[in-house]
């Protein structure tokens, strides 16, 4: 019970241990939901509930689930909270949840919460286990709500719906950026955000599989032997 | 009719192919593309896997899950029972078990195709590409016959984008990248070049 630990498992995954820019793991719905603020948040939010609780789940019954039938009854618990998530969002918010469409259901398969709960879940104690899933939901939301800000204002001026750089078509001065508005965009952002997240924390960098070799230096003819 | 089911696959595999225009299965998609050999690979399994669930998903939806469907086959008075949420848990749960008879089946008779394809197998229960594929499947109402066309056309297209990728990716090993962007980075950005690419199929009208 030693306070620095859970403090770790909190913010590590923010930049360090970062879930989409180093692990690369829960990226599908990282791309598909970013054009817009809201939905982009109600995503985040189910994402973290949903990483959280099955975290703290399945680290509660860690020692009564038989190694070879794991998979199963953690997809189990993983699928029962996402039903449970889901349905609160139609009951409460049915446009949000008409726009995410497939991608709440999509939750069961998302890597992060599958990797979090057989890396560390299985090992940890429950409530230990319940930060390191908020963290890891908060890391998910910090790369997918930059992307989506980034996306939403450039590419259609507004955030959250309002506007904060009035568009040339209803009188004001900025032209949207269509290209933001592409789902193909959010891969570039994010490319770019690792680009910047390996030059502050150069540890992360990978090691390249090939090195271009130095040009060779003229050959030196001084030294040649000379057979005579 | 030919031309109905030529038209859904030609559709799934290129103007709504699952991998860059829905991006799913882009964790397996970006990890497990380094290579070609280990690309076509998962590609094939993705492909198989894909072509049993989403027909079994499509009976399953049609004679227990939807609104009504019990009362077609067990008398009247189940008519207004709605199944509809134990949907995603019955999807996954038939995706896993598929995953697992398909592993044990090659394991006995086919050995060559199950050591070819080795940890892809399990790896892909949690592949968003497959259950997306049936979330689709649902979501578009399709009938079995169409649900068979489009699980093959989802398979192939899924295949067919991470085999193009791991043969950029291998040539770009050669290539010099800045620092900070070599893997990962790079990886990103050349995916979005591709769905950028694959947005231009959107034209075409069938």
């Amino acid at each position: 019970m030693n306070l620095k630990r859970y403090q770790e498992v909190i913010i590590k995954p923010l930049i360090d241990e970062n879930p989409i820019a180093l692990q690369i793991l829960g990226i599908c719905s990282a791309l598909a939901v970013t054009n817009s603020l809201t939905v982009t948040l109600v995503m985040c939010l189910a994402l973290t509930v949903v990483v959280s609780f099955s975290n703290l789940f399945i680290s509660i019954i860690r020692n009564h689930i038989p190694s070879s039938i794991r998979i199963i009854v953690q997809m189990t618990i993983i699928a029962s909270l996402v039903i449970v998530v889901d349905e609160i969002l139609k009951a409460y918010d049915y446009e949000t949840s008409k726009k995410l469409s497939v991608f709440v259901g999509l939750i069961i398969t998302n890597c992060i919460v599958m990797g979090r709960a057989e890396a560390f879940a299985m090992k940890e104690k429950p409530l230990l286990s319940f930060f390191d899933g908020l963290g890891n939901g908060l890391g998910y939301s910090l790369i997918l709500i930059s992307v989506a800000i980034i996306r939403e204002l450039f590419g259609s001026g507004t955030l959250i719906g309002y506007e904060i750089l009035p568009l040339v078509s209803n009188g004001g001065w900025y032209v949207g950026n269509n290209l933001l508005l592409l789902p193909p965009s959010s891969f570039i952002i994010i490319g770019l955000f690792i680009w910047a997240i390996r030059s502050i924390r150069p540890d992360q960098v990978e090691e390249p599989d090939f090195k271009i070799a130095n040009h060779s230096s003229a050959p030196d003819l001084t030294k040649r032997e000379i057979n005579v | 009719m030919f031309e109905h089911y030529l038209s859904i696959f030609v559709t799934t595999v290129f103007i709504e192919n699952i991998a860059l225009s829905v991006f799913l299965g882009m964790c397996t998609f970006i990890a497990i593309s380094k290579k070609i050999d280990a690309a076509f690979g998962l590609g094939i399994a993705v492909i198989v896997v894909c072509l049993i669930t989403v027909p079994l998903n499509n009976i399953l939806y049609n004679y227990v899950i939807r609104d009504g469907a019990l009362g077609t086959w067990l008398g009247p008075s189940f008519s207004d029972v709605s199944l509809q949420f134990v949907g995603l848990i019955s999807y996954i749960g038939v995706i896993a078990a598929v995953v697992q008879i398909l592993e044990m089946f090659l394991d006995k008779f086919v050995p060559a195709l199950y050591n070819a394809l080795g940890v892809f197998l399990p790896l892909i229960t949690v592949n968003c590409a497959i259950l997306g594929a049936s979330l689709f499947m649902v979501e578009k109402d399709l009938m079995f016959g169409e649900s068979v066309v489009y699980g093959l056309g989802a398979g192939f297209g899924w295949a067919l984008a991470i085999v193009i990728l791991a043969g950029i990716r291998e040539k770009l090993k050669y290539s010099d990248i800045p620092e900070g962007l070599q893997g990962l980075g790079a990886t990103f950005i050349i995916v979005g070049l591709m769905s950028f690419g694959f947005m231009s199929f959107g034209g075409i009208s069938l």
